[in-house]
C-alpha cells in the first residue's frame, strides 16, 4: 500500500498549493538559467551569423564589441588586395533610440557593404534583402515594424523592404540593416543647426591656430562640409570583416595583417571569446550565483515543507511504529512524497515557463542539457529536504501515540 | 494453568523513571498471568502505573527490571530485549486506545489491510481479511469511509478490526471507551469479550468505566504503581 499517495490524496489541495509553488520557484530557477543561456546566445548571434573569419579593428583595440573602434573604410580596399582574402567589408553597429510613432525605438543599426552585402545571410521571414544602395532596410520581428513601413531616421526615410527574426543585439534590442552609407548617415545625423554651429566653431578655431593665419584659404575650407578638408579623417567604420578563400592558411593572413601597425586581427573565436568575457562575464556570474541561491533556497523552503508534513503525521508514524511498521514504510512515506512534489514541481516549472518565457522581453533558451542538470539537481534537492523530516520521523517513539 | 494455556506473564516488573532525588517508581514488582481467551480489567486510580505496565507489555516501553513473557516465550529480561520488538509487536500484539488513532488518510479497510500488510500479508488477501473483519464487527457497511466520516464507535469497531488483524495472542486496550457514551462502549467491552473467546486471544483492558465490568473474567487493580488486588468475580467490583 502506498501510504504517500494516499496521504497526498487526502491532503489534496495542500498538497497541490504547495506543489505551485515548489513549481514557481523552480520555474524562477529554470528562467535564470535560460536568460543565461539567451544572453549568451543573443551577443554571440551575430558574430556567429555573419560568417567572418577575421576582425580587422582599429589598432591596440579589442574591437567594436568591447571598445569603441574606428577604421577607415578603404581598409577594405587594402584587405581585398592581401592573397587569399576572399571578401573584405565594412561592419558598422551602433545603437540609437528615436522616438517613432511616440513610443521611444531602440535600434542596433548595422551596416552592410553594398553592394557586396545585401543582407542575403540574414534569416528574412518575410520581404527580401537589400535592394538599392540607400533608403532601405531590413528590420528584425522585434522592433515592431511592418513591411514596407517607412521610418524616418535624421534627415531621410527608410523602407522596411525585409524582416528577420531573432536578431538581436548583446542588449537585447532588436537590429535593423541597412547599407554602410546609411548607417553611418544614421549614426552622424545632425541638425542643421549643429552643423552650422560647428562649422562657425571650426572657422574660429582655425582663425585662432597658425595654420589658419598662414593659410586662409583653410579657414574657408573649415566653414564648409567636413567632406571638403582634406586634414579630417573620412567616414569610418568599426571594423572591416575579412572571409577568406578555401584553402587559405589563416595564420599566414592573420601575419600579414597584423603586420600593418594601424590595425588590430582577431579570429572570430577570438572575437567571441572577447564578448563573452567582456560584455557578458559579469551578467553570466550574477546570473549564476543568483541562480545557486535560488536552488539553495528551493531545498531550504522543499526541506520546510517536507519536514511541516512530516510534523503533521507524527502521531501517525508513532501508529505504524507500534504497529511494527518497518522504516522503510515510514521513510518511503516521507521520501515518496518529497520526490514526488519535486517531480511535480519540476514539471509544472517546465510547462508555466513554456507559456512565461516567450512573453519575456529577452530571450529565454532553454536547452535539454539545462533541464536534464536541473531535474537531476530537484531529485537531489527532494531526497536531501526529506532527511530532515525522516530524521524527525526516526526520532518518534511508539508510545507518542498515548500522549 | 498450564504453561501452553498462558498468554501473558510477568514476573517482578518495576520501572523506575529518574534518578536520586527526581526518581519516581511508577511500577513495583509487577507478577500476573493472564491466560488465552481470558479478558481481563485493570483498575486504578490515575497515576497507578496502569499504563505503565501496559505500555511495558506492549514492548512500547521497557521495564527497569522484572521478565515478560507473551504466549510462553520470554520476550524481555528488564530493560533487555530478548526478541525484535518491533516485529514482535506486528505479529503477536494488538492495540487499542482511547481514541481510535485510525490513520486519517487512509480509509476504514485500508486501515485494517495497512496492518496485514506490514505484517507481510499480501495485498489482496490482505483486502480480503480485512474486509471480513469489517463485517465481523458490524461496519462492513462504512469499509470505504474515511476515519472523519465515522462515528467514535465506529472508528472504535475498525481500531479493534486492526488490533485483530493479524491474530494477536495479546490484545492490549488503554481505556477504549473514555470517548464513548454507555451503549457505544458496550459495544465494544462487548466486542473484546467476543473475540477473546472467539479468536483465543487474551485481552487486557486499562479502564475506568465500572458500568460494564461484568463483561471480565477476572478483575486487577493498581495502587501506587503495585498491583493491589486481584477479583475473579467482577460481580463484586460492579
Amino acid at each position: 500500500m502506498n501510504l504517500a499517495l494516499r496521504d497526498i490524496r487526502h491532503n489534496l489541495v495542500r498538497f497541490s498549493l504547495t506543489t505551485v509553488g515548489v513549481g514557481l520557484l523552480l520555474m524562477i530557477v529554470m528562467g535564470m538559467g535560460g536568460i543565461y543561456r539567451g544572453l549568451i546566445e543573443e551577443a554571440l548571434l551575430l558574430v556567429d551569423s555573419i560568417g567572418a573569419d577575421l576582425w580587422v579593428v582599429q589598432e591596440a583595440t579589442r574591437g567594436p564589441f568591447a571598445e569603441v573602434s574606428r577604421v577607415p573604410l578603404t581598409l577594405e580596399d587594402r584587405l581585398r588586395a592581401v592573397p587569399g582574402v576572399r571578401t573584405a567589408r565594412a561592419f558598422v553597429s551602433h545603437t540609437i533610440q528615436r522616438e517613432y510613432q511616440g513610443k521611444p525605438l531602440r535600434i542596433v543599426v548595422q551596416g552592410l557593404s553594398w553592394p557586396e552585402d545585401r543582407g542575403d545571410w540574414l534569416p528574412i521571414i518575410a520581404g527580401r534583402a537589400l535592394g538599392a544602395a540607400h533608403y532601405e532596410m531590413i528590420a528584425d520581428r522585434l522592433l515592431g515594424l511592418d513591411l514596407g513601413e517607412k521610418v524616418p531616421l535624421g534627415r531621410d526615410v527608410y523602407t522596411v523592404v525585409g524582416l528577420t527574426n531573432g536578431m538581436v543585439g548583446p542588449g537585447g534590442d532588436g537590429m535593423a540593416f541597412f547599407t554602410v552609407r546609411d548607417a553611418l548617415a544614421i549614426q552622424f545625423d545632425l541638425s542643421a543647426e549643429s552643423i552650422r554651429l560647428e562649422r562657425a566653431s571650426r572657422r574660429s578655431r582655425a582663425g585662432s591656430q597658425d595654420i589658419g593665419k598662414t593659410q586662409p584659404f583653410l579657414i574657408e575650407r573649415a566653414q564648409g562640409p567636413s567632406a571638403g578638408i582634406p586634414v579630417l579623417p573620412r567616414s569610418m567604420a568599426s571594423a572591416v570583416l575579412v572571409q577568406l578563400a578555401p584553402g587559405t592558411d589563416l595564420d599566414a593572413v592573420v601575419r600579414t595583417i597584423s603586420a600593418w601597425r594601424d590595425v588590430s586581427v582577431f579570429t572570430s573565436d577570438q572575437q567571441r571569446d572577447l564578448l563573452l568575457k567582456g560584455n557578458v562575464d559579469k551578467a553570466r556570474r550574477q546570473l549564476g550565483l543568483f541562480r545557486a541561491l535560488l536552488v539553495i533556497i528551493s531545498a531550504i523552503i522543499m526541506a520546510l515543507i517536507i519536514y511541516t508534513l512530516t510534523l503533521d503525521k507524527v502521531h501517525d508514524i508513532a501508529m505504524l511504529k507500534l504497529m511494527g511498521a518497518r522504516n522503510s514504510l515510514i521513510l518511503g512515506l516521507i521520501l515518496e512524497q518529497a520526490l514526488l512534489l519535486g517531480i511535480l514541481g519540476y514539471a509544472l516549472g517546465y510547462l508555466m515557463g513554456q507559456w512565461v518565457f516567450p512573453r519575456f522581453p529577452r530571450r529565454v533558451v532553454i536547452t535539454q542539457d539545462d533541464l536534464i542538470m536541473l531535474a537531476v539537481i530537484v531529485v537531489l534537492i527532494s531526497v536531501l529536504s526529506s532527511i530532515l523530516g525522516i530524521w524527525k520521523a526516526m526520532r518518534v517513539q511508539p508510545n507518542e501515540v498515548l500522549s | 494453568m498450564t504453561s501452553a494455556a498462558i498468554a501473558l506473564e510477568t514476573r517482578g516488573l518495576t520501572k523506575v523513571y529518574g534518578s536520586g532525588n527526581t526518581e519516581v517508581v511508577a511500577m513495583r514488582d509487577v507478577s500476573l498471568i493472564i491466560g488465552k481467551g481470558e479478558v481481563v480489567a485493570l483498575l486504578g486510580p490515575s497515576g497507578a502505573g496502569k499504563s505503565t505496565l501496559l505500555t511495558a507489555v506492549g514492548l512500547i516501553n521497557p521495564p527497569t527490571s522484572g521478565t515478560i513473557a507473551i504466549g510462553g516465550r520470554q520476550v524481555m529480561d528488564g530493560p533487555r530485549e530478548l526478541v525484535d520488538a518491533r516485529i514482535f509487536r506486528r505479529r503477536f500484539i494488538g492495540y487499542v486506545f482511547q481514541k481510535a488513532n485510525l490513520i486519517p488518510f487512509l480509509t476504514a479497510l485500508e486501515n485494517v489491510q495497512l496492518a496485514l500488510e506490514i505484517n507481510d500479508t499480501a495485498g489482496r488477501d490482505a483486502r480480503r481479511r480485512a474486509m471480513e473483519l469489517l463485517e465481523y464487527l458490524g461496519v462492513g457497511d462504512r469499509v470505504h469511509n474515511m476515519p472523519y466520516m465515522l462515528s467514535g464507535g465506529q472508528q472504535q469497531r475498525v481500531a479493534v478490526a486492526r488490533a485483530l488483524a493479524n491474530h494477536p495472542q495479546l490484545i492490549l486496550a488503554d481505556e477504549p471507551t473514555a470517548a464513548l457514551d454507555s451503549v457505544r462502549g458496550r459495544q465494544v467491552m462487548d466486542l473484546f469479550r467476543q473475540v477473546a473467546h472467539e479468536k483465543g486471544a487474551a485481552v487486557l483492558v486499562v479502564t475506568h468505566d465500572h458500568r460494564a465490568l461484568d463483561v471480565f473474567d477476572r478483575i486487577l487493580e493498581m495502587e501506587d504503581g503495585e498491583l493491589r488486588a486481584h477479583s475473579a468475580d467482577p460481580a463484586k467490583k460492579a
